[in-house]
């Protein structure tokens, strides 16, 4: 059971994270990352869809996909609390205008970066279906990274005002990046099992690639201190329930619906 | 009695192959599945059944499941005994395109992958890689050849191509990203 959880935790970090940068969708703050940022999600729901479907046969209870993303309630999502988080700072109303691109931009930085390194290590995993997914997805997570390492330095490097905003961004989200390197129960034992790499050993290599993109960002590493979010383990903010009342509204509404 | 080879003496996966190689890419009508790179294995079942292994270009590619209707429907006239398989590993690269197919895409408009990927061993480690970032491929417009081209876009109409626009012909252009 614990090694299934550990396909969850990463199928619900790529869907939670593309369904919310699919809000940008048609509101972005321009064409091509309008574009971008689809894009951006298309991919993380092809990862999540490979994942779930991994998952869903492993189970083997007759779970699907679809009931894997569309019936499980929040408690039973393992995704990382950042990924969750709207696109806006602390203490800002849930109107679409106050959307904040560089909030988008620092977390796809934040997670991209972490999951270019797992995906990597993952290519070794003594699961072959892991092992694959992990070769596929690093080639999109790398270009993910670019294009958010790429956006960075443009805000950190560009005008007061984006620099000012990338860096309470980054004040605000990097607090949240403690949640990475604490291993569940689960992730360690899929590490025991030999599909998972223990997250930890990549902190070292994490902390030096995002200083190095915010020193050419001229942006600050801000303190990663305060209380440790604990998604993973299934506690999650107020915010997971309303994405996925948007999300799974339709499929419950019409369970088993075809079109 | 001539010997010749008629329709009638056609196998099976000669005719499965042969109509196979005249589905096109439902992104990019111009170029067949095959010249993408994207069919992997064409085989005959013991019980006579064609299997057809196909493998995605990105995860979220919209395109597969229509790639998959196409397949069945070109296939109709083999019978029922069609089944179409999605393998993941080993990964797509873009290193597979046949060069006919890049060809196509420049001539469709589309400037095709400028550098080879390797395969993943080959590949810059990730903490290499993103120190590398600030590098951008050299792309040839596909309209007018010429060399001054820039980067308008990492991510252009579809995940797998980049918008370019060049500074000679002032065109706006597709480039389809090495991966």
């Amino acid at each position: 059971m614990a090694a299934v959880d550990y396909w969850l935790h990463l199928a619900d970090n790529a869907l939670v994270l593309g369904q919310r940068n699919a809000e940008w969708c048609g509101h972005g703050p321009i064409l091509e990352e309008d574009i971008a940022m689809t894009n951006n999600s298309l991919d993380l729901i092809g990862q999540a869809r490979m994942l779930y479907q991994v998952a869903a046969a492993r189970l083997d209870d007759g779970s699907t996909e679809d009931s894997l993303a569309y019936f499980r309630d929040p408690q039973a999502f393992k995704n990382l609390t950042l990924l969750e988080l709207p696109h806006h700072g602390p203490l800002v109303g849930y109107a679409v205008d106050n959307r904040d691109y560089a909030v988008t931009i620092v977390r796809n930085f934040l997670y991209s970066a972490l999951m270019a390194l797992v995906w990597e290590r993952l290519q070794a995993s003594k699961d072959a279906d892991m092992a694959a997914i992990a070769a596929k997805s690093l080639k999109e997570t790398r270009y993910h990274l670019r294009h958010a390492h790429d956006w960075l330095i443009r805000f950190g490097d560009g005008t007061e005002v984006s620099a000012q905003r990338a860096q309470a961004a980054l004040d605000y989200l990097l607090p949240f990046t403690q949640e990475f390197w604490s291993a569940a129960p689960y992730e360690q034992a899929a590490v025991d099992a030999g599909l998972a790499i223990d997250v930890r050993s990549l902190q070292a290599d994490w902390d030096q690639l995002v200083a190095h993109t915010l020193e050419v960002a001229k942006l600050r590493f801000s303190p990663r201190t305060g209380y440790q979010t604990q998604g993973k383990l299934g506690q999650h903010s107020e915010h997971l329930s309303y994405l996925l009342g948007e999300m799974q509204s339709l499929a419950r509404a019409h369970p088993e619906g075809v079109w | 009695m001539s010997t010749s080879v008629t329709a009638d003496m056609e196998t099976r996966l000669a005719r499965a192959t042969r109509l196979l190689a005249t589905v096109t890419d439902p992104e990019i009508p111009v170029v067949s599945l095959d010249e993408m790179g994207i069919v992997r294995g064409v085989f005959e079942e013991a019980d006579g059944g064609i299997r057809v292994v196909i493998t995605p270009t990105y995860s979220g590619c919209p395109a597969m499941t229509q790639i998959e209707d196409d397949i069945r429907a070109v296939l109709q006239p083999l019978g029922q005994m069609i089944t179409v398989e999605t393998q993941l590993s080993p990964a797509w690269t873009t290193d597979w395109m046949t060069s006919t197919a890049k060809e196509k895409l420049r001539a469709y408009g589309i400037a095709p992958p400028s550098r080879v990927c390797g395969s993943a061993a080959e590949q810059p480690q990730v903490m290499q890689f993103i120190r590398d970032a600030a590098v951008v491929d050299a792309v040839d417009c596909p309209h007018c050849g010429s060399a001054q081209t820039v980067e308008a876009s990492h991510f252009g109409s579809t995940p797998c191509k980049a918008l370019y626009k060049c500074l000679s012909c002032q065109e706006p252009f597709d480039y389809f990203k090495p991966f």
